[in-house]
């Protein structure tokens, strides 16, 4: 780490408006400590070229008085979101030479707003995982370890890459997807700020689509305030996404430090499940007394569908990408395994374009969509997906501001060390934050502590929807008590 | 559903008579500058390839924007089958793999359709009039083309058509021959045309239909179906409906069962032939698309639609019945295509009296004009003689000028020549003779040169149409039949 690279975002924009370095030198750092932390592979593709130019370009800007709100700011990106002229993979090897000819209009809004891409992040293949171990890149390293231990450990999923990228400061943020969980339990694993923000806020297009009726962006920073910043550049309406939603953008970062004096925060018993970890529960509990301390009311709440979110998730998520991932059938681009016939041209390339867990949710996507199947299945997790909704709305509806949970059942683990024999091991990662899919709320993970072995843990705050802001003044008290985390360097 | 057995449209098989049951699903190709879901040019014969947005392409990360014009057009078409308007429906995905289904899944609507039961009332010559159910309209989104005579090992494959808005209208099983499902399938295009909804070029592809057929024994329950898929003209559909009743029939005499089955049409050999049975059906796993909101609309922008609605086939025979005492048939036939309506409305804009010879326009529209038209195989669009030359001649008729025979020379002459009737007639000296003293002194001559006729006409009126013809012939056609026909039989004192 350099002194550079040691900056937050917030404190890297004053610099480079100070003219204390310039865009090129904050990018140039950065490229540096990307090439060097090649053995996390967090990143997929590397565009020093680019960035080099795009900072260039952010330095005549700033010269001119002209800069963004994130000129010159190095980020990295998801390789879920197309990237004109750059390839673009959903790190499947069905896409495994793809380049767009378009960009997504989240990075769109990025680089309008003078930000620099230093490359592609890794995930899991189509953000279907919980530990970044499904990329046809191979699995994201953590940049944490236990404490003498050198054991390599999951950063999380399924955006992995972006969580270990900032939270070994190899970029000052990322770009992320959250269907299920996907930024804020890496977030949490990696000890840094992610924010899944209400579905509808941030466009979905041209971000290759997971479940299309979950699927959202959002960013990774090493604080609440940078995450605060970058969203309200990602943030906003966008016509050719209909799911959007067409409200003005506030801006998050004025909520950061705003008193929470007077909030009701939720403390949903239904969270506290079995044979979750003491010092889980301690951090919690602990969460909760530093909010009441900034003069936040703790009450506590019942969801009481809760049990029902995690089985009603794996029959939506996968339903919803049997259909989207249809479309990877290496008739017009991707990669295309011939066959003798085009049933077996099919078969060949969706199955060696795609990875075992992708296969595994095609399938059961497709099956419980099946005639005979459907009202069974996904039909009623629909219906437990609108419950899960009311719960959260009545328990809005008494009051309550934001709830606290943990972000996650345990720390990070080893990696090939869950669900090798059971993939159910694995999705019980997400236990905590699916719901919040299902409710298309935002959700907030913050950094708040550390497991007995050195590891770092998150809590999430579940807001109201559109209530993101309230989220960054809760989520910035937590940070202030609880202070920043930083893995050692062993790259 | 079960309207009176009408026994004149039985077919008699080797064990007694046979109903058959005929049900449509129309595919209607919807009238738009863009499709569906992007803003690709539906163009008719671009390049391959040549209209293709990135969302029709399903290129990753791609999402579908409705197209409000396509929900415009299919609202109206809705109100112009007198059908229900649904407020709230929904886009679902049909899933199933084919490379000219770019997304590996259809958009369409499946459980919750725009449009609901309307009707539609198809006259048949020298028949009653019959009523066809609507049981709903869907908006769907068309695949593209395969192409499989470019490369001697490849297939190419056209996404110009892929995701061009298509109304799914399927009828109730309401027709019993192939005569009501042709003539049902041309009122429909017609109400189409009307409304500019859809083009109704079957040669493009703008309009097909799968023709859903079974037989049964008159009063009985309904028979297994078969659905022939894709038939591209009204004729072939006649055609397979034919072959395939033929086909159910000769099977349940030989004491055989009907397998629910999709058949195609062979137009070369006359035959429908299976595609495939119901045990290798897709299971299309619909479900609502995520990608689209359901599709709300007001009852506002419903009636804003209605009231901009065009006036409608049914709706205008009634109006040239009353206003012109048009003969049904007449006023039918001037109906059945908007450009027929269009041209005689044209002429009756321009008809110097037309509660007098609204009728007479008619007339010479069908009978003259369209008979000649006929004839010469030309379209109404090219026609030689205008709507404002035809009123002329209706007019010039209407008020006495000239006489109907001498009508259809002015007609022959303006048909080959052009130019102003009017004009025509005065320097042609085409003028109908209505001076009294003229014509006198031309029935005096005839009558004075033919005493024996004149004779026998006394005991034989009828023979007057002799003398008529004699007079008619002396003057060029032009005298006035009437004061002709009085002036005869006063003088030959009948």
């Amino acid at each position: 780490m350099t002194d550079l690279t040691s900056l937050s975002l917030a404190e890297a924009r004053q610099g480079l408006k100070a003219k204390a370095f310039t865009a090129l030198e904050l990018t140039d750092a950065h490229i540096f400590a990307v090439e060097k932390a090649r053995a996390l592979n967090a990143f997929v593709l590397e565009t020093a070229e680019e960035a080099r130019m795009m900072a260039q370009a952010a330095d005549l800007r700033i010269a001119r008085g002209e800069g963004g709100p994130l000129a010159g700011i190095p980020l990295g990106i998801k390789d879920l979101f197309a990237t004109k002229g750059v390839r673009t993979t959903a790190c499947s090897r069905i896409l495994e030479n793809f380049v767009p000819p378009y960009e997504s209009t989240v990075t769109a809004r990025l680089w309008h707003d003078g930000a620099v891409m230093l490359g592609k992040l890794n995930n899991d293949e189509f953000a279907m995982g919980s530990s970044n171990e499904t990329s046809a890149f191979g699995p994201v390293v953590n940049p944490w370890r236990r404490e003498g231990s050198d054991a390599k450990l999951v950063p999380g999923g399924s955006s992995g890459g972006s969580a270990a990228a900032v939270a070994a400061h190899l970029c000052l943020g990322a770009t992320g997807t959250d269907t299920g969980g996907s930024i804020r339990q890496p977030a949490a694993f990696t000890g840094i700020v992610g924010m899944k923000p209400t579905y509808g806020r941030c466009s979905r297009w041209g971000i290759v689509a997971f479940a299309s009726s979950l699927d959202q962006a959002g960013p990774f920073a090493r604080t609440v305030r940078d995450t605060a910043i970058l969203l309200r550049s990602m943030a906003g309406h966008d016509a050719k996404d209909t799911t959007s939603v067409d409200r003005p953008v506030p801006d998050y970062e004025a909520a950061v430090g705003q008193s929470i004096k007077g909030m009701k925060i939720g403390i949903p018993k239904e969270y506290r499940i079995d044979g979750m970890p003491a010092e889980i529960e301690r951090l919690w509990r602990q969460g909760g007394e530093w909010l009441k301390a900034a003069g936040a009311e703790l009450v506590e709440v019942s969801l009481p569908h809760t049990k029902y979110a995690l089985p009603a998730y794996y029959i939506v998520a996968p339903a919803e990408a049997s259909s989207n991932l249809a479309r990877y059938d290496g008739v017009r681009y991707g990669a295309r395994v011939p066959g003798r016939d085009i049933i077996e041209m099919y078969e060949n390339t969706r199955a060696r374009g795609f990875g075992p867990e992708v296969r595994r949710r095609i399938m059961i996507g497709t099956y419980v969509l099946s005639a005979g199947y459907y009202d069974a299945y996904y039909l009623r997790a629909q219906k437990v997906r609108t419950l899960i909704k009311r719960d959260f709305e009545e328990c809005f509806a008494r009051g309550v501001n934001a709830i606290l949970t943990p972000a996650t059942p345990s720390a990070a683990f080893g990696i090939g060390e869950k669900g090798g024999a059971d993939p159910i091991e694995m999705y019980l990662n997400d236990i905590f934050t699916v719901t919040v899919n299902m409710a298309g709320l935002p959700g907030l993970a913050v950094p708040a502590g550390k497991d007995g072995q050195g590891l770092p843990l998150g809590l999430q705050l579940i807001g109201r929807p559109f209530d993101e802001e309230g989220l960054f003044s809760l989520g910035e008290v937590i940070e202030q008590a609880a202070g920043r985390f930083t893995p050692a360097q062993w790259w | 559903m079960n309207a009176p057995v009408q026994p004149s449209m039985l077919i008699k098989g080797a064990t007694g008579d046979w109903e058959v049951v005929i049900g449509l699903e129309i595919h209607a190709q919807v009238t738009s500058k863009s499709k569906l879901f992007s803003g690709a040019s539906t163009e008719f014969g671009g390049d391959p390839n040549a209209h293709v947005s990135l969302v029709d392409a399903a290129m990753p990360g791609m999402l579908p924007v409705i197209n409000e014009e396509c929900v415009a057009q299919a609202v109206r078409t809705g109100l112009g089958l007198k059908a229900q308007i649904n407020l709230r429906s929904v886009f679902d995905r049909k899933n199933y793999f084919y490379p000219d289904l770019p997304q590996g899944y259809q958009i369409s609507q499946y459980k919750s359709p725009i449009v609901g039961e309307g009707t539609v009332v198809v006259d048949l010559p020298d028949q009653d009039s019959f009523t066809v159910g609507i049981e709903r309209l869907h908006l769907e989104q068309d695949a593209g083309k395969l192409l499989h005579d470019q490369h001697p090992t490849m297939t190419f494959v056209d996404l110009n058509r892929s995701g061009v808005a298509l109304m799914e209208i399927v009828s109730k099983p309401d027709m019993r021959s192939a005569d009501q499902a042709r003539a049902y399938v041309t009122k429909l295009r017609t109400i189409l045309r009307y409304l500019g909804t859809c083009d109704g070029d079957m040669e493009k592809g703008s309009l097909r239909a799968d023709v859903n057929v079974s037989v049964r024994r008159p009063g009985a329950p309904f028979g297994t179906r078969c659905e022939i898929k894709n038939v591209n003209s009204i004729r072939f559909m006649g055609q397979a409906i034919d072959y395939e009743a033929r086909r159910q029939i000769g099977i349940l005499e030989d004491g055989g069962v009907i397998e629910q089955e999709t058949r195609q049409f062979d137009a070369v050999k006359g035959e429908t032939r299976a595609m495939r049975s119901k045990e290798e059906a897709h299971d299309y796993r619909y479900f609502p698309d995520p990608d689209l909101l359901p599709l709300e609309l007001t009852q506002a922008y419903v009636d804003a639609l209605k009231a901009h609605l065009p006036e409608l086939p049914d709706e205008k025979k009634a109006r040239f019945i009353r206003d012109f005492a048009l003969k049904s048939e007449d006023a039918g036939v001037l109906v059945s295509e908007r450009e027929s309506a269009d041209f005689y409305e044209a002429v009756l804009g321009q008809l110097a009296d037309k509660a007098r010879d609204g009728k007479l326009a008619a007339n010479w529209v069908i009978n003259e004009l369209f008979g000649r038209l006929n004839k010469e195989g030309g379209a109404i669009a090219t026609s030689p003689v205008s709507a404002t030359q035809l009123a002329a001649i209706v007019d010039l008729i209407g008020d006495g000028t000239i006489s109907g025979k001498i009508a259809k020379d002015l007609f022959e002459i303006v048909w080959t020549e052009g130019g102003d009737p009017r004009a025509v007639v005065e320097t042609r000296g085409m003028k109908q003779v209505t001076d009294l003293g003229a014509i006198e002194k031309v029935v005096d001559d005839i009558i004075a040169a033919n005493p024996d006729k004149a004779e026998q006409a006394k005991a034989k009126p009828a023979m007057v149409g002799w003398f008529i013809g004699q007079v008619m012939k002396s003057s060029g056609g032009k005298a006035n039949p009437q004061t002709v026909n009085d002036l005869l039989k006063t003088k030959l004192g009948l």
